[in-house]
């Protein structure tokens, strides 16, 4: 076993044993914050996809993520004043059922990563973070003017969205929710990197021009990586408003974005587990330094400026070394 | 009517004032090696561009088993049967040799759209590549990192690569460049058996290999193709001997 298979192993025990540590020292907010750890490691392995494998710079991700909340959020206010979402040419009504809200928001942040993508991936390097960029300040600012749905105040959710079987309002359950997804996405990326595509995916970031010689495009690998890569942060986005009961424009902002890239890059670029390691480090630092100054983005900064430029791996690369190659 | 393989009607393009190809027809026929030969700036690069289909002709068509390929892109006319090999290794330096093997083997299959099972776990795309490593003599590297490899290796993975995709006709830039005497001579060795295969145009600086190889050989010059012929025709051809070959010949 590589040491980061066991770098990995222990990160996902570690996640796992959060209920139990937290009812143990009775501190049922731990639960929480491990949540809000999962749920952003989630948005993270998206972007993993998209920037790790296929070497697309998006600075708009937050896109997906402020889709899959207003997915929610849209969802879930028409269902609790029971209004309908709307009357012609068909009945459409709010829900609060969960599986139904991240279905939503998979199929609109698919359609929305398609469009983006297509126009976005003509151009390459700082351009396209500039135009990935401007998709996420149009959607910020359409969801600070759109006064259906809260406008700048954005929407308060008051009760959890419902999972068959599941009390969602118990910590531990939707911790336990969060987390099987999580598991499904991570164990869906490893074998994705893998597949035929990923190698594909992979090469394409390398050497495009290799790619189209041997009869493929790639172009369009990176676009359904694109999609994919939406597709698992939008439905991140859903699970975060759910988490806080609350959706509002700035998860959307380009700010967010910056941030699933700081997650990313500090986990490790491109690795597995980086997202969760990075994710994890992330909302422990937001926590533990937040509560000693409101200045600990400072903190966070130097932290990011070291592993740019003495870990290039980010944690990951740190604690187990350069990417084994597998047979 | 001479079967051609591979063939361009008349091809120009211009960047600006300069006429990088004026009115290029070259063929390949089944079983040759087709040498280009030509002095820096000639124009090898922006044929074979035009040729692979990075490039678009100002004018004129290349034919790919007499289809007009012209406007297909460059991924389209390697599923068409067109194999190239670059004059600068492009290969996933990150990847072992096997995975760029397999990239080729999977692009001719045409079908990169799967995402759950192992792409070196398909039986068929693997034997395909391991095919290909065994003749170029990569078998006993296949784990190795493709950054791990020797430039001499790195230059048998790109024709390895080529070779998975079965082509109907091969372009190879420029495959001894930077090659020693000893690997330069082994290539040449086994290009002579491939083109029993598929024809190989061939882009080459090495005038051992290419006079020993080529069943014909183009002249390229400031754009335009002075002389097409046999490599005794073309040794003798004084406009050659005075464009090109100069003192050497």
């Amino acid at each position: 076993m590589s040491r980061e298979t066991l770098f990995n192993a222990a990160l996902l025990l570690g996640l796992i044993a959060v209920p139990a540590w937290a009812v143990m020292t009775d501190e049922p907010f731990t639960i929480t914050l491990a949540t809000r750890a999962v749920i952003l490691a989630l948005a993270a392995a998206g972007l993993n996809i998209a920037l790790g494998i296929g070497g697309l710079v998006s600075l708009g991700h937050a896109v997906f993520f402020g889709i899959g909340g207003y997915a929610m959020g849209i969802l879930a206010h028409h269902a609790q004043s029971y209004t309908p979402l709307m009357e012609w040419p068909f009945l459409i009504e709010g829900t609060k059922f969960m599986p139904l809200i991240w279905l939503l928001a998979i199929v609109v942040s698919a359609l929305v990563a398609l469009v983006i993508g297509i126009l976005s991936l003509r151009t390459t390097g700082a351009y396209f973070i500039m135009i990935t960029l401007a998709f996420g300040q149009m959607f910020y600012y359409f969801a600070i003017s759109w006064s259906t749905y809260g406008g700048e105040d954005g929407m308060s959710i008051y009760v959890r969205n419902d999972f068959p079987g599941l009390n969602t309002l118990a910590p531990i359950q939707f911790y336990g929710l969060c987390l099987a997804i999580l598991v499904v996405v991570l164990v869906f990326s490893a074998r994705l990197r893998r597949s035929p595509f990923g190698l594909a995916l992979n090469a394409a970031r390398q050497v495009p021009a290799r790619v189209e010689a041997v009869g493929m495009d790639p172009m369009r690998l990176k676009l359904v990586a694109f999609v994919i890569s939406g597709v698992i942060t939008g439905l991140a986005g859903a699970l975060f408003a759910d988490l806080n009961r609350f959706v509002s424009p700035t998860m959307f902002s380009w700010q967010f974005s910056g941030e699933i890239m700081i997650l990313v890059i500090l986990g490790g670029v491109g690795r597995l587990f980086g997202p969760v390691a990075g994710a994890v480090t992330f909302v422990a630092l937001e926590h533990f330094l937040g509560g000693i100054t409101e200045f600990w983005h400072i903190f966070l900064g130097l932290i990011l400026l070291a592993v740019v430029l003495f870990a290039r791996g980010g944690i990951t690369g740190l604690v187990a070394g350069k990417e084994a190659t597998h047979d | 009517m001479t079967e051609t393989i591979l063939a361009t009607y008349g091809i120009t393009k211009s960047f600006g004032a300069l006429k990088a190809s004026n009115d290029i027809s070259i063929d390949l026929r089944p079983g040759e090696i087709h040498a280009i030969i030509g002095p820096n700036g000639a124009g090898k690069s922006t044929l074979i561009g035009q040729i692979c289909g990075s490039l678009a002709p100002d004018a004129g068509r290349v034919e790919l088993m007499g289809q007009d390929v012209t406007t297909l892109s460059t991924d389209q006319r390697a599923r068409a049967g067109l194999g190239r090999t670059f004059q600068i290794s492009a290969l996933a330096m990150e990847d072992t040799v096997l995975e760029n093997a397999t990239l080729g083997a999977m692009g001719a299959s045409g079908r990169p759209w799967r995402f759950w099972s192992a792409a070196l776990g398909d039986r068929s795309l693997r034997a395909r590549a391991e095919a290909a490593l065994e003749r170029v003599g990569l078998a006993d590297h296949k784990t190795k990192r493709c950054a791990d490899l020797s430039h001499g290796q790195r230059r048998q993975l790109e024709v390895a690569v080529a070779l998975t995709l079965e082509p109907k006709a091969f372009v190879m830039d420029e495959p001894m460049a930077g090659l020693g005497a000893e690997g330069s001579k082994n290539l040449t060795g086994f290009l002579d058996s491939l083109r029993q295969e598929a024809p190989i145009l061939l882009v080459e600086h090495d005038m051992d290999a290419v006079f020993a190889l080529a069943d014909r050989i183009s002249v390229l010059v400031y754009g335009e193709v002075i002389a097409t012929g046999s490599v005794d025709q073309i040794r003798s051809d004084p406009r050659v001997r005075e464009a090109y070959l100069g003192e050497s010949a």
